[in-house]
């Protein structure tokens, strides 16, 4: 079985986030570009789901030459192949889906992994979105997978608990925190990937729906107010709540 | 003219809040841009859709089916797709809560509409609506324009207020769906017991870290039971297996917006307010001055938190009685 991963590489988690000179993206200098931290929970998966299964993985990435150093990580952790769908413009979501769609029909893959979401544009969007372009069996957020013969079974995060979800291949699947622990990238795969070839391919064009008109900063919340410094100050604290900010 | 639809969610045949507060939204939309507000639920029994006349639907479309109870991802963005192709729908708007992302993006893929995900504003300048919607964790926001003809657009729960309902009845169309397409199915919903989720909560009380041990949690669950309030936490306390994953809020735990977020003993990192900062009150228990919770923090106390909590605890007792 082929399997599949969708990796993107975004900010550090931790970095500070400067606004572009054209009022519309982030100043990218000083930035250190990480895995998303997602998108690891989503490699492990294929990884073990191929120990135990067996088959063969790959990891598809769209964005600029900068990516190829997060499809070298997936590639350190196991991963068997990479592809970087080399895009360095703008793409929304869809735009992303489509191209990801298009390159997954042409491995021929069954079951693909996704992070649930990206942390940078926090869209939470591009794994459904590509499983019903492929028409594939979609399941997000999911915090456990097990596949018995073509029957896949998860459990996916709500609001107060978790639903049981069950579907076959072809598959997605988007990743949640709580899937698995991702291992560590040994010396040795380290070595081994830095040997590996990445392609490159040329993602069909397809139009933005979606337009960034400008990105600004959260209005700066003003400085509260330190009630005190021990319980003394919990009356007036407790007032405060009722009075003043009428919440409880 | 726009034709606005709302996706009305239900679970257990209750509607979400966040669906009256989308109806409201798509409201509020077409009084400034002209055009019709419906909306579509799926499901089998559900109570009350002709109340979301009060908030401004005209019609509400009941697609039913008993095995439509439950979330079905495949059944339901078929049926959506499939009603919102056929009556002209084009601005499509979602809660955006864990059936809502699952969603909206399908019946974006469907429909090949762009979408605004986790919107927290909807303007309108001129005839375009403005999204604005935070990205980085909430370090930054971007205002976007969707240039589709059809547009979908899924809001942040708790953000967008739904206001007070008029005594307008909405017109309720029943059609039953004929075997829904179930290849993704929902066998299960596991409740975490009697506990309200910190995404749904009005108010949370989160520990962190400062709380020292798990033992010490019974304490907050205190405070949160006077208070209706949901039991959140950091990461830290729930890497170290104290909470379970489910409370945690931040960047890898759940995003929230409720009306007070209490936060004991936790630093304020980056990554724990990219979770909470739209909050709408926030109050900090924290023993470090200098702690970065106390930056975003509308109230706060610079203390031991064992000090203070056993009496704050008390004195909200006292107001409750
Ligand atoms: C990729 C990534 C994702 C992450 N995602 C999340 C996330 O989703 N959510 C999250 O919360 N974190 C997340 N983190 C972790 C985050 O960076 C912090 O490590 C974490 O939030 C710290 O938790 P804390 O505030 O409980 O602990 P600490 O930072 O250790 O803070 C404990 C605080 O308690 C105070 N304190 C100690 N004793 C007392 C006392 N007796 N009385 C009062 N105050 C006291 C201290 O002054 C201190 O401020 C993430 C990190 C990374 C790298
Ligand atoms: N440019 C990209 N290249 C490959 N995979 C991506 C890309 N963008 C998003 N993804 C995948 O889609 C998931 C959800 O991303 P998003 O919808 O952007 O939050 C990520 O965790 C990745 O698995």
């Amino acid at each position: 079985m082929k399997i599949a991963v969708c990796v993107s590489h975004v900010p550090d988690t931790a970095a500070r986030i400067n606004i572009g000179s054209d009022g519309k993206s982030i100043d990218p200098a000083g930035v250190t570009f990480v895995v998303n931290p997602y998108d690891e929970f989503a490699i492990e998966e294929a990884l073990k789901t191929k120990e135990k299964l067996g088959g063969e993985t790959v990891a598809i990435s769209l964005g600029g030459d900068a990516n190829k150093e997060t499809l070298r990580k997936a590639l350190a952790m196991g991963i068997d192949n990479a592809v970087l769908l080399k895009d360095d413009s703008y793409r929304d979501s869809l735009s992303v889906a489509k191209a990801l769609a298009e390159e997954i029909k042409a491995q021929g893959a069954e079951l693909v992994f996704f992070g649930k979401q990206s942390v940078d544009y926090d869209n939470s969007v591009v794994g459904q979105m590509t499983s019903e372009l492929l028409g594939y069996n979609c399941v997000s957020v999911a915090v456990s997978f097990t596949l018995d013969g073509t029957k896949v079974t998860c459990e996916r995060e709500i609001e107060g608990g978790k639903e049981v979800v069950e579907t076959t291949l072809p598959a997605v699947v988007t990743a949640q925190k709580g899937l698995n622990e991702p291992r560590y990238a040994s010396l040795k795969g380290i070595m081994a990937a830095k040997k590996k070839v990445i392609e490159e391919k040329q993602p069909a064009a397809s139009a933005n729906y979606v337009e960034v008109a400008a990105m600004k900063r959260p209005a700066a919340k003003q400085a509260g107010k330190i009630v005190g410094t021990d319980s003394s100050a919990v009356p007036e604290l407790v007032r405060l709540l009722r009075e003043e900010a009428k919440v409880i | 003219m726009a034709k606005f639809l709302v996706f009305i969610e239900q679970r257990n045949g209750q509607i979400k809040k966040s669906s009256f507060e989308a109806a409201k939204s798509a409201a509020d939309l077409a009084a400034k841009l002209g055009g019709t507000v419906e909306a579509v639920a799926v499901g089998n029994e559900i109570a009350n859709l002709d109340s979301l006349g009060g908030f401004g639907v005209s019609k509400v479309y009941h697609l039913k089916n008993d095995s439509l109870a439950d979330y079905s991802p495949s059944a339901y963005t078929e049926a959506v797709t499939k009603f919102a192709s056929e009556n002209g729908s084009e601005t499509i708007l979602f809660g955006a809560t864990s059936m809502g992302k699952d969603l909206a993006p399908r019946v974006s893929a469907k429909l090949d509409a762009g979408l605004a995900i986790d919107c927290v504003a909807l303007n309108v300048e001129g005839s375009e609506i403005i999204a604005t919607r935070p990205v980085y964790a909430g370090k930054a926001l971007v205002d976007v324009k969707v240039t589709s003809a059809k547009k979908v657009y899924a809001l942040r729960p708790n953000v967008f207020a739904a206001g007070t309902p008029t005594d307008a009845k909405a017109e309720v169309a029943v059609t039953n769906l004929d075997s829904p397409n179930l290849s993704v199915k929902v066998t299960e919903v596991k409740k975490a017991e009697g506990k309200l989720d910190v995404a749904e909560a009005d108010i949370i009380v989160s520990g962190g870290r400062g709380m020292k041990a798990p033992e010490h949690f019974a304490m907050i669950e205190e405070l949160c039971q006077v208070l209706g309030a949901a039991t959140g936490a950091s990461r830290a306390v729930v890497d170290a297996g104290w909470r379970p994953h489910a409370e945690q809020v931040g960047q890898t735990g759940k995003t929230v917006s409720p009306t007070l977020y209490i936060a004991l003993g936790i630093s304020g990192a980056i990554q724990h307010l990219a979770g909470m900062r739209s909050s709408k009150y926030i109050v900090a228990i924290n023993k470090d001055k200098d702690a970065p919770i106390f930056q975003i923090a509308d109230y706060g106390i610079v203390g031991d938190v064992f000090e203070v909590l056993p009496k704050f605890i008390e004195e909200v007792k006292k107001i409750k009685a």
